[in-house]
């Protein structure tokens, strides 16, 4: 099957400004009759709801957390991107779009990222407009960072809780549309199937998760902002409750999922304590501006800090590796995140580790703070400032800088970040698959959307830092409230989609269905111990550095993990009423067939690009070799008879007609 | 590590509930508190029994879902933290830990130490925001210049989590610390002016339609929030308030 991504003619510069001049309106008496369900209420939920109900459609918001503003956007620390160029520092809307495609490692579709480059300015005015308190110089202005792997200041920040105040704006927007009863708002709903009626998605059947009652809500076109399945790995930086639950009944339904093994591996969190972790935490990438990375050059070094011999300050500058310095000297710490994860990954592997565990580096800022201290002293003409002295105000702009990252840093590992090295490692983060969607942010069932992380997105195989809180906003604000009109365009005399059809007694019934199964199974297992198990067959063989082999045992023990889940797991109480265990065990249902289509995928590209790195496919010095010739393709991937394991692969092909693909360098 | 854990169960919001007790062991030092309940409720669930309900979902201490009161205190011992980011270090060995859920009239029990708090969600809907829809052609960010101090208590009060452990924590069970947070974030910018009059009386309206009670200024709530949201903010809003009021 051929898919078509409805890319419009022309030149790059001009697609967007040429679609948007001739894509069908609808007029606004129209509106009112046009019904639209929105799914998640993060950065990409909030703003297309809010967007959509100023046009004047009906819209259905739905969340599972107890308030929209939970959404897990809220956690996002560093930033967003926008090519302003208020730096004067050489940015420009190509290099915004030009860094994206080559960060991405070629493997995202020009036009869209182009147009994510195009409104990304419009996307700080508007927050600004909301309110949204962003960090400002002395002059008033907007303040920039940088951030991994680019050479420009274009990050916009509100310090390290950048994500919570975009959310919260967006949240803002969605909660005036829901006071002027434009958006009715449904908390601790989970939409458990997409019903489909004459092949379009016409609605779906969603879970009050406090009374168990199965709920049909039907609408014109629904939109899927539910986020990315970093969950599958059971530890994640995402929220306990992020799932892919509503994608992957998408995916059941016809929708292609594409490139799902293109996970990004976070370089910076919290380093793993022990086997009761739920989750892990993220050290934000801004932290990679002024932290320098190293490990113990000598093996002996690293085995006598794990053993608490030795303290990491007390180790010479001699007998340190800065590894990313000496492999990267060109962006040095500031590498992309999957070049920088995989580095740590190797240093540890071969035993430079540090931690107990042995799986840590440390990001170390002592040198920034000896450095902001000397110019502190030079700034106060302190020219005979003592050691400490230049320590102390050294510390003091670094924790202007990082403070509330720095203070999370203590509370979780009692260890203060100011006076020893933090340590770090990688973790997983973001997923860049997820539903295939065409320019108009559809998908392959006419009607179904996907916006933000829930899309494959314009992030290729590795997205760069401050990206997602941009692309989830600007699918929301900017690009929906377009692209949906050629699809309802249509539906102007459709009327209201009454859910008493078969078909949502169908949906409905096998939602139902599910549920018993789970409750039925009489085994003695609790939900959490089978996604545990999961989330390890996934981190050793579909994580960080992935092989044929150890991909076909994957596939083979989630398949088995799968039928002993359905006979062993224990889930009490009942379906009626408030039940978190059994929606919990929906969620790591689907995760289970999630997990081994990953793995597929994984196995299907013969190639390392980005986050997925095949061992097979390295340079002699451990760099990544993609295959242009044969890979430079979106997978999709179609369910088959219900089974991951059946699921057929289809391609879009990339055409780079802006971009010269080369081999990635950041030496 | 050993504890006894005392927690309040209630298995619906027109049911009596009750403390009942569960001695807990093998908790190691580097657990989260909610760590520790999920090991609980793995236990509880292999026993045939009911696990315990709460709410919870970042556990990074940004999203405000967890709450728990703690041996008498919003989010348990410590400051500037929420209940996720609490370690069992914090605890001495065979504690007892008394936990409840939040307890205010408009903050009904729905199970076990899960409440609702969709009160805050109105008191935003009735004026938290800034009535701007989304454009393509608004002014250039820079075209406003707001001065760095300014910028930051903005910030400051937007920080925010919207927990509700100033509730919780108030004698009055007030919600001022909550509204007085977004009123303030919109006072101190050019952009929020506008409309400010407006805003803080329909948010102080609706936040005494939903039951909240007054604030007899004890400062309990500066200290209790994780957010670390000050309480001059009650004082500003309160200026707002009055200059509203007087037109």
């Amino acid at each position: 099957m051929k898919v078509d991504a409805r890319i419009p003619q022309g030149p790059i510069a001009d697609k967007w400004t040429e679609y948007k001049g001739h894509v069908p309106l609808v007029s606004p008496a129209n509106k009112r009759r046009i019904d639209i369900i929105v799914v998640g209420t993060g950065l990409a939920g909030s703003s297309a709801a809010a967007s959509l109900a100023e046009l004047g459609y009906n819209v259905k918001a739905f969340c599972f957390q107890d308030s929209p503003r939970r959404a897990h956007s809220i956690a996002a620390q560093g930033g967003i991107n926008a090519a302003k160029n208020y730096q004067n520092d050489g940015d420009s809307t190509f290099r915004l779009f030009y860094d994206t495609v080559k960060g991405g490692d070629y493997r995202s579709r020009e036009a869209n990222v182009h147009r994510l480059a195009e409104v990304s300015a419009s996307i700080i005015d508007q927050c600004v407009a909301q309110g949204v308190p962003f960090a400002r110089d002395y002059g008033g202005q907007l303040d920039n960072r940088s951030f991994g792997g680019v050479q420009v200041s274009r990050t916009f920040y509100a310090k390290g809780q950048t994500g919570q105040q975009l959310l919260l704006g967006a949240y803002s927007a969605l909660s005036r549309q829901i006071a002027k009863g434009r958006v009715k708002m449904y908390n601790r709903h989970e939409m458990v199937d997409v019903v489909m009626v004459d092949g379009k998605a016409r609605g779906i059947i969603a879970k009050d998760l406090l009374t168990g009652q199965m709920e049909r809500h039907g609408a014109h076109a629904v939109l899927l902002c539910t986020g990315g399945y970093g969950n599958v790995f059971y530890l994640s930086t995402n929220a306990m409750g992020s799932n892919v639950t509503a994608a992957w009944k998408a995916h059941k339904k016809g929708a292609f999922m594409a490139n799902p093994c293109f996970t990004q591996i976070h370089p910076t969190c919290i380093p793993l304590s022990g086997d009761h972790q739920s989750k892990l935490t993220l050290m934000s990438e801004s932290l990679r501006n002024d932290g320098r990375i190293w490990v113990p050059a000598r093996k002996e070094d690293a085995l006598a800090i794990r053993e608490g011999r030795l303290k990491p300050t007390d180790l010479p500058e001699e007998l340190r590796d800065y590894y990313l310095e000496r492999r990267y000297p060109a962006f040095g710490n500031l590498v992309p995140r999957d070049v920088a994860s995989r580095a740590a990954k190797e240093r540890c592997d071969e035993g430079h580790g540090v931690n107990a565990t042995g799986e840590a580096v440390y990001l170390d800022f002592a040198a920034a703070i000896e450095r902001y201290g000397k110019e502190q002293a030079t700034l106060k003409g302190l020219h005979h400032a003592t050691v400490e002295e230049i320590q102390t105000m050294g510390t003091a702009i670094v924790e202007s800088k990082y403070g509330n990252l720095f203070q999370m840093y203590e509370k979780i590992t009692a260890n203060n970040p100011y006076l020893t090295p933090m340590m770090i490692y990688p973790a997983v983060h973001y997923t860049m698959g997820g539903l295939w969607v065409d320019y108009n942010l559809m998908t392959t069932v006419p009607g179904l959307f996907a916006l933000g992380e829930a899309n494959f997105s314009d992030h290729g195989a590795n997205r760069l830092g401050a990206s997602a809180l941009m692309q989830g906003l600007a699918d929301g604000y900017f690009v929906i409230p377009y692209t949906i009109g050629e699809f309802l365009a249509d539906d102007i005399r459709t009327g209201s989609i009454s859910t008493d059809s078969p078909e949502f007694t169908a949906a409905e019934k096998s939602a139902t269905d599910r549920q018993s199964a789970l409750l039925n199974a009489k085994g003695a297992t609790p939900v959490d111990v089978f996604h545990r198990r999961l989330g390890k067959i996934m981190w050793d063989k579909c994580g960080m550095a992935r092989n044929a082999q150890g991909l076909q045992e994957a596939i083979a023990e989630i398949r088995k993990l799968r039928e002993e889940f359905y006979q062993e797991v224990r889930i009490p109480g009942k379906a009626e009423g408030l039940n978190v265990e059994l929606d919990k065990a929906g969620r790591v249902a689907d995760f289970l067939e999630l997990g081994e289509l990953m793995c597929l995928d994984a196995l299907a590209r013969e190639e390392s690009c980005g986050g997925h790195f095949r061992e097979e496919h390295q340079s002699p010095e451990g760099e990544a070799l993609r295959d242009d010739a044969r890979f430079a393709h979106v997978a999709l991937w179609e369910q088959v008879q219900g089974d991951p394991g059946q699921s057929i692969r289809h391609v879009e092909e990339l055409v780079f007609e802006n971009v010269k693909l080369i081999t990635r360098s950041y030496k | 590590m050993n504890f006894i854990l005392k927690i309040w169960r209630q298995s619906g919001p027109s049911e009596a509930g009750q403390m009942v007790t569960y001695p807990v062991s093998h908790v190691s030092q580097d657990m989260s508190f909610l760590e520790m309940i999920d090991e609980l409720n793995i236990d509880l669930i292999q026993k045939g029994e009911e696990p315990v309900v709460f709410d919870h979902d970042c556990r990074e201490g940004i999203c405000g879902m967890c709450s728990l009161f703690i041996n008498g205190e919003a989010h348990g011992p410590g400051r500037a933290v929420t209940t996720c980011q609490l370690h069992m270090r914090e605890f001495k060995e065979g504690d007892v830990i008394t936990i409840e859920p939040w307890r205010a009239e408009a903050f009904p029990v729905i199970k076990d130490l899960m409440v609702d708090r969709t009160a805050f969600d109105r008191i935003i809907q009735a004026g938290g925001y800034v009535s701007v829809n989304t454009s393509g052609n608004i002014p250039d960010a820079n075209a406003l210049l707001v001065p760095k101090v300014d910028a930051d208590a903005a910030f400051d009060a937007a920080s925010c989590i919207g927990c509700g452990a100033c509730v919780a924590t108030c004698k009055n069970a007030s919600a001022m610390l909550f509204v007085s947070a977004k009123v303030s974030q919109f006072a101190l910018l050019p952009q929020g002016r506008v409309e400010a009059a407006e805003r803080v009386q329909n948010m102080v309206r609706q936040m005494d339609l939903e039951g909240f009670g007054s604030c007899t200024n004890t400062g309990a709530c500066e200290v209790e929030c994780p957010a670390g949201i000050s309480i001059e903010n009650i004082a500003r809003m309160n200026r707002e308030f009055l200059k509203a009021s007087l037109g």
